[in-house]
């Protein structure tokens, strides 16, 4: 970025009005899109992707970011999220009446994952690291073969026919919820109990952090996002089976978390959307219709072996995508850094971390 | 009704009143394997007292007990309370402070924050204001680089970050686990002249080092650790004067 165009950035990110401003925007235009069709409608579902997988990744950089664990489960919070909430809707609630009852569904959702995380935080929180990553993952299978043997939730065969009750304005509403609790948390005091604990857990504890009680609550309020994402999923999609939660889905996670960068709310916005959308433009008949510029002797080849079976590719690019991003960009694109608009002005002074700009932005200089 | 005069002259009669931290016969085992057999000392109000002992002899492990980190068998009392079952998270509260071997400094949150941690579990802003200041008052090269990430700053910074990390909190005894490591011999020298001063700002210090020449020296009195158990003890000079301390020890 040129100089000029940088300190216009720089400034507009400083301007007070501008969190705000982007909230009513957002929400005036999560109305008005839908209402007067401003997007198709596979844009809006997009949009609304998108939405759902900022909640995903939010709430997971709170656990594998801010805390500097691993979990791996995080799907799995998502299906309990996703079931709880459509068995509601579906045969509990009468949202057909009333669809201002979706937005209990959701909540339901998000507690029951909570309460289910809090529920796994008591015995895996003994041990840490690698450890924790595979009880994680022993948790997320776990809860992939309960679902799939509890013939009265569709067994294996899942949830059809779930209302589309997702639209976009409740997906704008749930992300800034969800977004608007992590940063509060991260900035209470116990977020920076979490912070250290991803540096010293030892050192944490001789400093009277009651370094327990800070990774449960961390621990549960991941899985409360989680599981309010699952039930917009599952309402969006309109169907839900086991097998859509299963270790890939965890990994899509992983990846918008590690690429928007750890310990970074910012970032999971970042690394969120912007997967999302590759993710959209990667599907075969996308990148079909962009390559079909190319002459058939090129073309053809490439669409019989590799284009068609993207949906295959996927599993091979995405994982790999992580292993790579982890190796070669660990920061992702804003690690350990945080957009201004979510630092308490108070603590703006303070939070200078990993930002060899920072100390200087407000003309304090940097002695040494 | 009037405070009876009884109880506080038993507690002045009670040998736990005359020594601030009282150890006995204090046991540890890590995985089956003893690491400390039976280690008894008491360190008094305002006093600096020093573990001095090898690699091994289980000098980190006894901070570690009383610091809660650590389940142990034996007693330990500090200001006439037991601290068996006190979880570490509320040791502070007690008035113990513990600067872990290796610093513990959090690399990747500032100075400010850092100083700030050791006041978790308190709400009251003016006090831990007034607790910065105090600190940033002993180390005031603490205060340029309040704002830097810790892992930025130097070797001797972060061991003046830790124990003044430690001091916020008000503690009134400080546990030091070899302040001296990996530091320059003028940091050292540096270090020690700190010790002193916070010591005599009322603090009582248990110090621990293998640096045992220099903690002899700051030292009112010592302790000899050797395979779990105290060999030897009496006062800072006594030891530096001891033909088996000198050889074992201090290289003369």
């Amino acid at each position: 970025m040129s100089r000029p165009l940088r300190r216009r950035w720089d400034w507009l990110l400083e301007q007070r009005w501008l969190l705000p401003g982007l909230l009513v925007a957002g929400l005036a235009l999560s109305f008005a899109i839908p209402e007067y069709g401003l997007l198709n409608r596979y844009v809006q579902m997009v949009l609304m992707y998108v939405g759902i997988n900022i909640i995903l990744a939010v709430s997971l950089n709170l656990v594998n970011g801010f805390m500097g664990e691993f979990s791996l489960a995080h799907a799995g919070f998502m299906a309990v999220g996703a079931y709880t909430a459509a068995l509601l809707t579906m045969r509990v609630l009468p949202v057909a009446e009333f669809p201002a009852l979706f937005p209990v569904a959701v909540l339901a959702g998000g507690l029951a994952a909570a309460l289910l995380g809090l529920v796994v935080a008591v015995p895996s929180f003994k041990v840490r690291g690698d450890y924790l990553a595979i009880i994680t993952l022993a948790f997320l299978m776990i809860v992939k073969s309960v679902i799939e043997n509890i013939d009265a939730v569709g067994g294996p065969r899942g949830i059809p026919g779930i209302g589309k009750l997702t639209t976009l304005p409740w997906v704008f509403f749930w992300a800034v919820a969800v977004v608007w609790l992590v940063r509060n948390f991260v900035y209470s005091r116990y977020g920076r109990g979490v912070l250290a604990v991803r540096e010293d857990e030892i050192a944490s504890e001789l400093m009277s952090v009651h370094t327990r009680r800070v990774k449960f609550l961390a621990f549960t309020l991941s899985s409360f996002g989680a599981g309010v994402a699952g039930a917009l999923f599952a309402h969006l999609l309109q169907f839900i089976s086991p097998r859509v939660f299963d270790v890939i889905k965890t990994t899509d996670i992983l990846i918008m978390v590690y690429l928007g960068g750890i310990a970074s709310i910012g970032g999971s916005i970042l690394g969120a959307t912007l997967y999302t959308v590759l993710l959209e433009i990667l599907r075969p008949s996308t990148v079909a219709a962009l390559l079909s510029w190319l002459p058939a002797v090129v073309f053809d080849p490439l669409n019989e072996h590799f284009i068609r079976h993207l949906g295959v590719w996927r599993m091979v690019i995405m994982p790999l995508a992580l292993v790579l991003v982890m190796l070669y960009w660990p920061r992702g694109i804003m690690g350990l850094r945080e957009y201004r608009g979510f630092i308490p002005r108070l603590d703006r002074e303070a939070h200078r971390r990993g930002d060899p700009q920072g100390g200087r932005r407000d003309g304090a200089a940097h002695r040494d | 009704m009037s405070a009876p005069l009884a109880p506080a002259a038993e507690a002045r009669l009670a040998p736990a009143a005359e020594a601030q931290l009282e150890v006995r016969d204090l046991t540890l085992s890590y995985d089956g394997i003893r690491a400390l057999h039976g280690v008894s000392f008491t360190v008094g109000a305002g006093e600096i007292v020093t573990l001095v002992g090898a690699n091994g002899a289980g000098k980190t492990s006894v901070l570690r007990a009383i610091s809660g980190l650590a389940p142990f068998g034996g007693s330990i009392r500090f200001e006439g309370q037991d601290l068996r079952r006190v979880p570490a998270h509320r040791i502070v509260g007690l008035g113990i402070a513990h600067v872990p071997e290796g610093r513990g400094v959090f690399g990747n949150l500032t100075v400010h924050e850092n100083l700030r941690l050791a006041t978790w579990q308190r709400r009251d802003r003016a006090g831990i204001e007034a607790d910065l200041e105090r600190v940033l008052g002993t180390f005031p090269r603490l205060r340029e680089r309040l704002r830097q990430p810790a892992g930025t700053l130097s070797g001797g910074e972060q061991q003046m970050l830790a124990v003044g990390r430690a001091l916020m909190s008000r503690a009134r005894l400080l546990l030091l686990d070899e302040p001296s490591m990996g530091l320059s011999p003028r940091l050292v020298q540096e270090i020690f002249r700190v010790i002193e001063e916070i010591n005599r700002s009322g603090v009582t210090v248990l110090l621990v080092e293998q640096n045992a020449n220099m903690a002899l020296h700051v030292a009112s009195r010592a302790y000899v650790l050797e395979t779990g158990a105290v060999t030897l003890s009496g006062t800072g000079p006594e030891l530096r004067g001891d033909p088996r301390v000198r050889e074992a020890y201090l290289g003369a």
